[in-house]
């Protein structure tokens, strides 16, 4: 409403822009051919927020069936249970596929890679785009391929090639080649394509901080965010194109009939495991590493205080990268694998938590001292704190091999990897979305409301999880469609977190919603970060910077001082390559 | 003593020797868990209780680093998790080593449902084993990977198809335990259920002895019931007209049924044999085709049996039935105690 109503005269970051990033051109085409990181960010936003959207409500489903052990949808129990495993299919692909592994990375990466190397775009903008449009193209295709089947498996509806997939997100054969008689291959087709679009950032994304770092931006003066894409892309390249190799092998087996993992067909199931999780072992990292690099915006500048540590941060979020390839085994302690092999993993996966625990440490002393505030933001990175402990603590379990027998496939996973890969992660893509929503609209958001939402979601997501660690080590196993009645009393315990946690989570949407509209018009800084994307309007113009600002300590806040007219931190003195700071006049 | 710790909020009843290996380690590592839990939560909340931003309050200088203290947090964390590790490690070995003179039976696992084969032949859909004796099962899959899992056992071990994996492990206490499939295996994954039970060793002898000649002496209805309900048939077949992932089995026998190539075919002797062990070859219209083969592992007289179950809840099979009196154990009897290759 009132962004473009700005005036013309743009004197400084604090000002309004005339002509910002989502005014600049207008159109359809102008958003969808655009070579603008940022368009391509906010685009992004839209289509993983409705991937979002759509593996939670598959969440809701799912948790509703498991109310009762009987069927509560369609009351045929063959019929049913094969409605849960589409259902459940689909909220694992989805949500790891979608939204968990590109969420963090190709929406806030995107947006704020450029702007905290001070640089115009990123280094190959139209591979970015390419990038996009592989995701949306691979995204639909997916999402029609899954959709389709639960309309079958529920109503009997037949979509044109909307197979379906029953094989949960991981895809095992030989129930996938042999026995599954649903869309494996169009399925893996999208999962393939979107792979493309996660490899395609992975090399943009280093090419840019290779390349386009500014003047006074040594690798050890780059903002720990940086860090964490950087690693992450490392993995992208490396490991994603082995689920590539993987799914054109799963292909050619279904398809074709060359026997690799069938042993009906000469093959070896648990080598897809190996392949599979060679793969997806990282991608738990691809997930984690840029939540991390969240994190370490997040504390700093809300404890308005340094970051603690800063070397050993960057440094473990390469440990962890590297690390991660070496740990994938510790998925088949029970399949078969050699004892041999399996202590190797054990060891291997052991070495993984400490660069992870060492974060924990240096963010909790980030603290210390620290003039703390809680905005929302911050209780975002509080709860993440928490929940990545009780997430990454009870790992050890997993990895200890004689515990791991018991609880491997059962509700102890799940609760362990819902803590890390949905608690963690999702708590640091909401409170990265808070803390860089003025940035990207020039909107502020309600805090009192962004506050309440946090605590919700907090509450409803230890509800949902917590109870099934219990459930788990009392032998619950994963993927049951029903279940002994000895376990109800978790399940409907879980279903009603997740309730509560649907609300929260539509108090979030509704709380971005009334920012769109009526939300208070954004300073440049309104928390008083010191990393670049904060030194120009909010939106950025449609090239960023007028100027290229030159980079210092990115965690020195001490030169912000907050201005209460304009509800932003200003930069005293101003600085080079900065432009004067006028507050705006209030209306 | 042990029904006192038993069902504790954490862990099922420690039912077997290797839960005395797993516990302990289970429950050091959540007293570590609870700790640092503790800890972090505690100094997070004292830390924004602390140092909060209000009226008044600064931020204080303080380092922005401290090799000594990130070392600490390094080297005690290395140090637990090796021990962890070493422990973890050495209960696996404990579980992993098979002793010389366990007693030996093989498991078949197919979708969905678990077939026990004892020493004697005799199979059985339920687990039975004595007491206080290592138990070496030695897995395999006809069709998909599954997993065995007696949560009071704290074991777990996939069936692979194209491997035999064999894992061991020693009751210490009588009783009826949960088996389940840990492993996503399809459609009915969670039904994919049974038991084990635990005798007494002078018991478990008697009640295999009982239960192989028990199946010898059952007429081929009866014979033909019993397999109907153990070899996992009733997974997908009803005894009724209810359809199930297959059809209802109920007057199936004797009638024409309608494929789904359009043909239709009378379901005689020949066609019930070839839809057990080659059931690919003639679909029923409207049904997938899901059904693992049973070849090789029902024996002609076990197929004969099934004929016969089928032929008594057909109404379209008039002649008389066998009975038990009528039938020579000899003759007609399904003998459970051939070996399978």
């Amino acid at each position: 409403m009132s962004t473009t109503q700005a005036s013309a005269a743009a004197a400084g970051p604090d000002e309004p822009a005339a002509d910002n990033y989502l005014t600049h051109r207008r159109g359809v085409r102008s958003w969808l051919l655009t070579l603008d990181h940022k368009r391509i960010a906010v685009m992004y936003m839209v289509a993983i927020l409705g991937a979002f959207l759509l593996g939670g409500i598959f969440a809701v489903l799912v948790r509703t069936e498991l109310l009762t052990p009987k069927p509560v949808f369609l009351g045929n129990a063959a019929r049913e249970w094969d409605l849960y495993n589409h259902l459940f299919t689909l909220h694992g692909a989805v949500m790891v596929f979608m939204f968990v592994i590109p969420g963090i990375p190709a929406i806030m990466g995107n947006f704020v890679l450029p702007m905290m190397l001070g640089a115009k775009d990123v280094a190959f903008p139209r591979l970015n785009l390419l990038s996009f449009h592989l995701y949306a193209l691979g995204g639909l295709f997916f999402v029609y391929v899954l959709l389709g089947g639960v309309l079958q498996a529920a109503f009997g509806i037949h979509l044109p090639g909307g197979f379906g997939l029953d094989t949960g997100w991981t895809f095992y054969t030989p129930y996938s080649t042999g026995k599954s008689i649903t869309g494996v291959i169009p399925a893996t087709m999208g999962a393939f394509i979107m792979g493309f679009s996660s490899i395609l950032t992975g090399v943009n994304f280093v090419a840019s901080i290779h390349m386009l770092r500014p003047r006074g931006m040594t690798w050890f003066r780059m903002p720990l965010f940086l860090w964490g894409l950087y690693a992450t892309s490392i993995i992208q390249i490396l490991a994603t194109p082995v689920l590539g190799i993987t799914l054109l092998l799963l292909l050619a087996e279904r398809a074709l009939g060359v026997g690799i993992f069938d042993p009906a067909l000469g093959g070896d199931p648990v080598l897809f495991q190996h392949f599979f999780w060679f793969y997806s072992h990282p991608a738990v990292y691809i997930m984690i590493l840029p939540a991390m690099g969240v994190m370490s915006e997040l504390v700093p500048t809300f404890a308005r205080k340094h970051i603690f540590g800063y070397r050993f941060i960057a440094y473990s979020s390469i440990a962890i990268a590297l690390l991660s390839f070496l740990v994938w085994g510790h998925h088949m302690f029970v399949s078969g694998q050699s004892p041999l092999a399996n202590a190797i993993f054990s060891l291997l996966t052991f070495s993984v938590s400490i660069p992870s625990a060492i974060k924990v440490f240096n963010w909790l002393a980030t603290l210390y001292k620290g003039d703390i505030r809680l905005q929302t933001p911050m209780l975002y990175a509080l709860g993440f704190l928490v929940l990545f402990t009780v997430g990454g603590l009870t790992g050890l379990f997993l990895g200890a091999l004689a515990t791991n027998v018991p609880l491997h496939d059962t509700y102890f996973i799940v609760a362990h990897f819902h803590y890390v890969m949905m608690g963690s992660v999702l708590f640091a893509f909401l409170g990265g979305m808070y803390y860089w929503w003025p940035k990207f609209f020039g909107k502020m958001v309600d805090d009192r409301w962004g506050r309440i939402a946090a605590l919700v979601v907090f509450v409803g997501f230890n509800l949902t999880f917590f109870v099934q660690f219990v459930a788990g080590s009392q032998g619950m196993p994963r993927r049951y469609a029903s279940y002994p009645e000895k376990y109800r009393i978790y399940h409907v315990i879980s279903s009603i977190g997740a309730y509560l946690m649907a609300v929260g989570l539509v108090m979030v949407a509704l709380n971005w919603w009334h920012s769109l509209r009526r939300g208070r018009p954004a300073p440049a800084n309104p928390w008083g970060s010191n990393t670049l994307e904060w030194r120009t309007s909010s939106p950025p113009p449609h090239d960023n910077f007028a100027k290229a600002p030159e980079a210092d300590d990115p965690y020195d806040v001490s030169a912000w001082r907050f201005d209460q007219a304009s509800g932003g931190w200003v930069h005293e003195p101003a600085q080079r390559g900065f432009d004067v700071v006028v507050p705006p006049t209030k209306a | 003593m042990w029904r006192v710790l038993a069902n504790s909020f954490w862990m099922p009843e420690r039912a077997s020797t290797h839960a005395e290996t797993v516990d302990p380690l289970f429950y050091f590592i959540l007293g570590l868990c609870i700790f640092f839990t503790a800890l972090i939560v505690t100094l997070l909340v004292v830390f924004v209780l602390r140092y909060r931003h209000r009226a008044g309050h600064q931020q204080q200088p303080s380092p922005s680093h401290s090799t000594r203290l990130e070392l600490t947090w390094s080297i005690i964390p290395t140090i637990l998790v090796l021990i962890i590790f070493y422990y973890g490690f050495r209960g696996y070995l404990r579980m992993s080593v098979v002793p010389p003179n366990a007693y030996r039976i093989d498991v078949t696992a197919r979708m969905w449902n678990w077939q026990f084969t004892y020493p004697n032949g005799y199979s059985d859909g339920t687990l039975h084993i004595p007491v206080d004796t290592p138990i070496l099962l030695v897995m395999r899959s006809e069709d998909v990977i599954h997993s065995l899992y007696v949560p009071a056992f704290r074991v777990k071990r996939d069936a692979v198809p194209g491997r035999y994996n064999r894992f061991w492990f020693q009751a210490r206490q009588t009783g009826t335990f949960d088996v389940y499939c840990a492993e996503y295996c399809g459609t009915n994954h969670s039904q994919m259920l049974t038991k084990v039970v635990v005798h007494d060793p002078t018991d478990f002898q008697k009640w295999l002895v009982e239960a192989a000649e028990a199946e010898n002496r059952l007429d081929p209805v009866a014979a033909g019931r019993k397999l109907f309900e153990g070899r996992g048939c009733t997974q997908c077949h009803s005894s009724g007209t209810t359809k199930l992932i297959g059809p209802g089995l109920q007057d199936v026998f004797g009638s024409q049924v309608r494929l789904a190539d359009g043909s239709t075919v009378l379901a005689e002797d020949n066609y019930i044999r070839d839809s057990i062990l080659h059931p690919q070859k003639q679909i029923v219209a409207g049904y997938g085709g899901e059904m693992p083969s049973y070849a090789g592992s029902l024996t002609d007289r076990q197929i004969d049996a099934i004929i016969w179950y089928m032929k008594s809840i057909s109404k379209h099979h008039q002649s008389p039935l066998p009975s038990p009196a009528a039938t020579a154990p000899t003759t007609q009897s399904v003998p459970a105690t051939v070996p399978r290759p």
